[in-house]
């Protein structure tokens, strides 16, 4: 079941994440308040060193801010301890990242079934599962297929069936088409976008790629560890065969934040 | 998580190769250091263990069999009238020179005992009978040595201690711990053969049986109070003595045990190397296991199935390898036994080698840092 729309699954007050080696400081992360809806595609842009892949992960639990408060799927993980951060992202976040990360000595049906298998999901279950989700991102015909036999858009449509298999209300991506040419890229996308728009979860993608500028409900630029400006993609959705092709159809509302 | 294990142990054919080799080298080394120790153990007390005796009469201060004294035998006497003795036998062991048909000599170890007693006979019999002893001047001796002794069929004539003999039997599987094959004899020509001159009221041991209803340790004790000058030993204890002379004051058997211990070493070593070699080719799978919401326990388990299949394919190997070994052992010297009990122990180190061989590993990926995976 997931979240209703506009629901809010994330939300994070005041988050900062400061590396220290030795005597240096480094801080990656600065003061940052943000709130993830469900059925929305946010993208984190800015460049390189602005803190967004710092803040997907922290947003995934993956790694612990150095301060702030944050809270997923209303649980307070802020003052979780270590050992309870897996079960976080094991029954709530799903990931896809840019390299795809998929288990080469396993077919792109046991690489789906694997996700269930953290799940504690029997063999016969998990297979059954994992064949549905990979023809629901159109890759049943390739479930018996090895990672190196796959296209770059193939393998991200698997890391994403694999991402899915929780069923988690949250999925994060890291550049997930950076790595991929542009139909393949658009393939991809639009796939996150049905994601969120259709299937009401909330999708954050951190990107470079000017071409899905248009495929997110808000865009939040960061840069130095700082959110700068936040802008609202207010869309119209035209349906077409098993995708959905998205046409801005209003002018985009931006915020300068106050730095 | 099986089907991960399994398939990241035999993706790298030339890897699991090698860690299978590293198994089966460790196994197999112990086998051989642990078998070659048994046989030796074995080999060293045989005749004690087959003696059919309760006790072991010996001269004081004997530790161990192949060092028999003799001491007169009124202690002898003393022994058959105590209460609680079935029967006491005379028992001979002593070194004596061999002369082969063309000349050559070799030192031999004769047994002299009553045939027909029923204690300290020779076993295992293939050619010949033990009471064709009772004959004048005939020996009985082991089909392993027949080229070491010059002889290979029952009449041949030989030459011992300057005194003509004729074989009369063979056995098989009787092997001594030292150079010297046994040569069974009866009592009075025994002594001819190891020391003419030693009289024939003398004995070096003497083999007692209980009578019914009496412990040996009862009728230990009670010989112990009545004989002076000997010493007194149930057959167990004499043979553990016999033991661990030979294995551990020689040092023989502290090389064997030390080989075999260096032979886990080797095999614990060589597995730790391929499965971190291994772990370390799929850290990045770890890392997104781990961001996934896999536990360190399942990151274990995987570990451990891997080593688990690791340690029961190479076991399977290493009792392959094995097999043959102990086999062509079988006609040489120095036997290998290999026990049942060796075998399922054996099994269980495997399994036991290997998981520890992965602790390397766990503690590896127990690190990993999932944000990793975010990274290039």
């Amino acid at each position: 079941m997931t979240p209703s729309q506009a629901q809010i699954v994330i939300r994070a007050k005041g988050l900062s994440k400061v590396y220290r080696e030795g005597e240096t400081e480094l801080r990656a992360l600065q003061d940052v308040d943000l709130e993830v809806r469900a059925g929305e595609l946010t993208l984190l842009m800015g460049p390189s060193g602005s803190g967004k892949t710092t803040l997907l992960s922290i947003l995934g639990c993956i790694l612990r801010a150095s301060e702030g408060r944050l809270e997923v799927l209303g649980e307070n993980v802020s003052g979780l301890p270590e050992r309870d951060l897996p079960r976080i992202r094991r029954e709530g976040i799903g990931f896809v990242f840019q390299g795809f990360n998929l288990f080469p000595t396993l077919t792109a049906a046991e690489n789906v079934a694997l996700a269930l298998d953290l799940r504690g999901i029997r063999a016969g279950a998990a297979k059954k599962r994992g064949g549905e989700l990979l023809a629901e991102v159109g890759l049943a015909h390739k479930a018996g297929s090895f990672p190196a036999d796959l296209s770059g858009g193939q393998k991200q449509r698997v890391a994403i069936a694999r991402a899915l298999a929780g069923d988690p209300p949250i999925l994060l991506a890291d550049e997930p088409t950076a790595a991929l040419d542009s139909t393949s890229g658009r393939t991809v996308i639009e796939l996150l976008q049905r994601l969120a728009r259709v299937h009401g979860r909330a999708v954050v993608m951190v990107t470079h790629d000017p071409r899905v500028l248009s495929f997110g409900d808000r865009i939040i630029h960061l840069e130095d560890g700082r959110i700068v400006r936040e802008e609202n993609n207010a869309t119209s959705a035209i349906e077409t065969s098993s995708f959905l092709e998205v046409q801005p159809a209003a002018p985009v509302m931006a915020r300068e934040l106050l730095i | 998580m099986g089907l991960l294990a399994r398939r990241n142990l035999f993706h790298d054919r030339v890897r699991f190769a090698v860690t299978l080799t590293g198994i089966v080298f460790a196994l197999v080394l112990i086998i051989i250091q642990f078998g070659l120790f048994l046989g030796f153990t074995t080999t060293t007390s045989n005749n004690i263990d087959h003696s059919n005796a309760d006790l072991w009469v010996v001269f004081h201060g004997v530790g161990y069999f192949d060092t028999g004294r003799n001491f007169s035998e009124r202690k002898f006497y003393q022994v058959l009238s105590t209460p609680g003795v079935a029967q006491a036998e005379k028992y001979m062991q002593a070194f004596a020179r061999w002369k082969h048909p063309d000349g050559r000599v070799e030192n031999v170890q004769v047994i002299g005992f009553h045939p027909g007693s029923g204690m300290g006979e020779p076993w295992n019999m293939v050619q010949g009978s033990v009471a064709d002893l009772k004959q004048e001047d005939s020996v009985i001796v082991d089909e392993l040595y027949r080229n070491k002794l010059g002889v290979q069929k029952i009449g041949d004539r030989i030459e011992i201690g300057d005194h003509r003999a004729r074989v009369v039997g063979f056995t098989r599987g009787i092997r001594s711990f030292t150079t010297s094959p046994f040569i069974y004899a009866k009592f009075k020509n025994s002594l001819d053969y190891t020391n003419p001159t030693s009289s024939e009221d003398s004995t070096a041991y003497i083999l007692v049986k209980a009578a019914v209803g009496v412990s040996p340790i009862e009728l230990r004790e009670r010989l112990r109070t009545r004989l002076t000058d000997v010493d007194v030993y149930t057959t167990a204890e004499f043979s553990r003595k016999t033991r661990f002379y030979w294995m551990f004051t020689t040092g023989a058997g502290l090389a064997v045990l030390t080989a075999a211990l260096m032979g886990l070493i080797v095999g614990v070593a060589v597995v730790a190397q391929t499965i971190y070699a291994a772990t370390m080719d799929h850290i990045r799978e770890y890392g997104t296991l781990k961001a996934m919401g896999a536990t360190n326990r399942y990151l274990y388990r995987v570990l451990i199935e891997q080593a688990v299949w690791s340690a029961v394919l190479g076991y399977g190997a290493a009792m392959i390898v094995a097999y043959f070994i102990v086999r062509a052992s079988e006609e040489s010297g120095a036997v290998i036994l290999m026990p049942w009990s060796m075998s399922v122990g054996l099994f269980f180190l495997a399994i036991v080698m290997c998981i520890a061989a992965a602790l390397v590993s766990i503690n590896k990926v127990t690190r990993i840092d999932p944000a990793m995976v975010f990274r290039g």
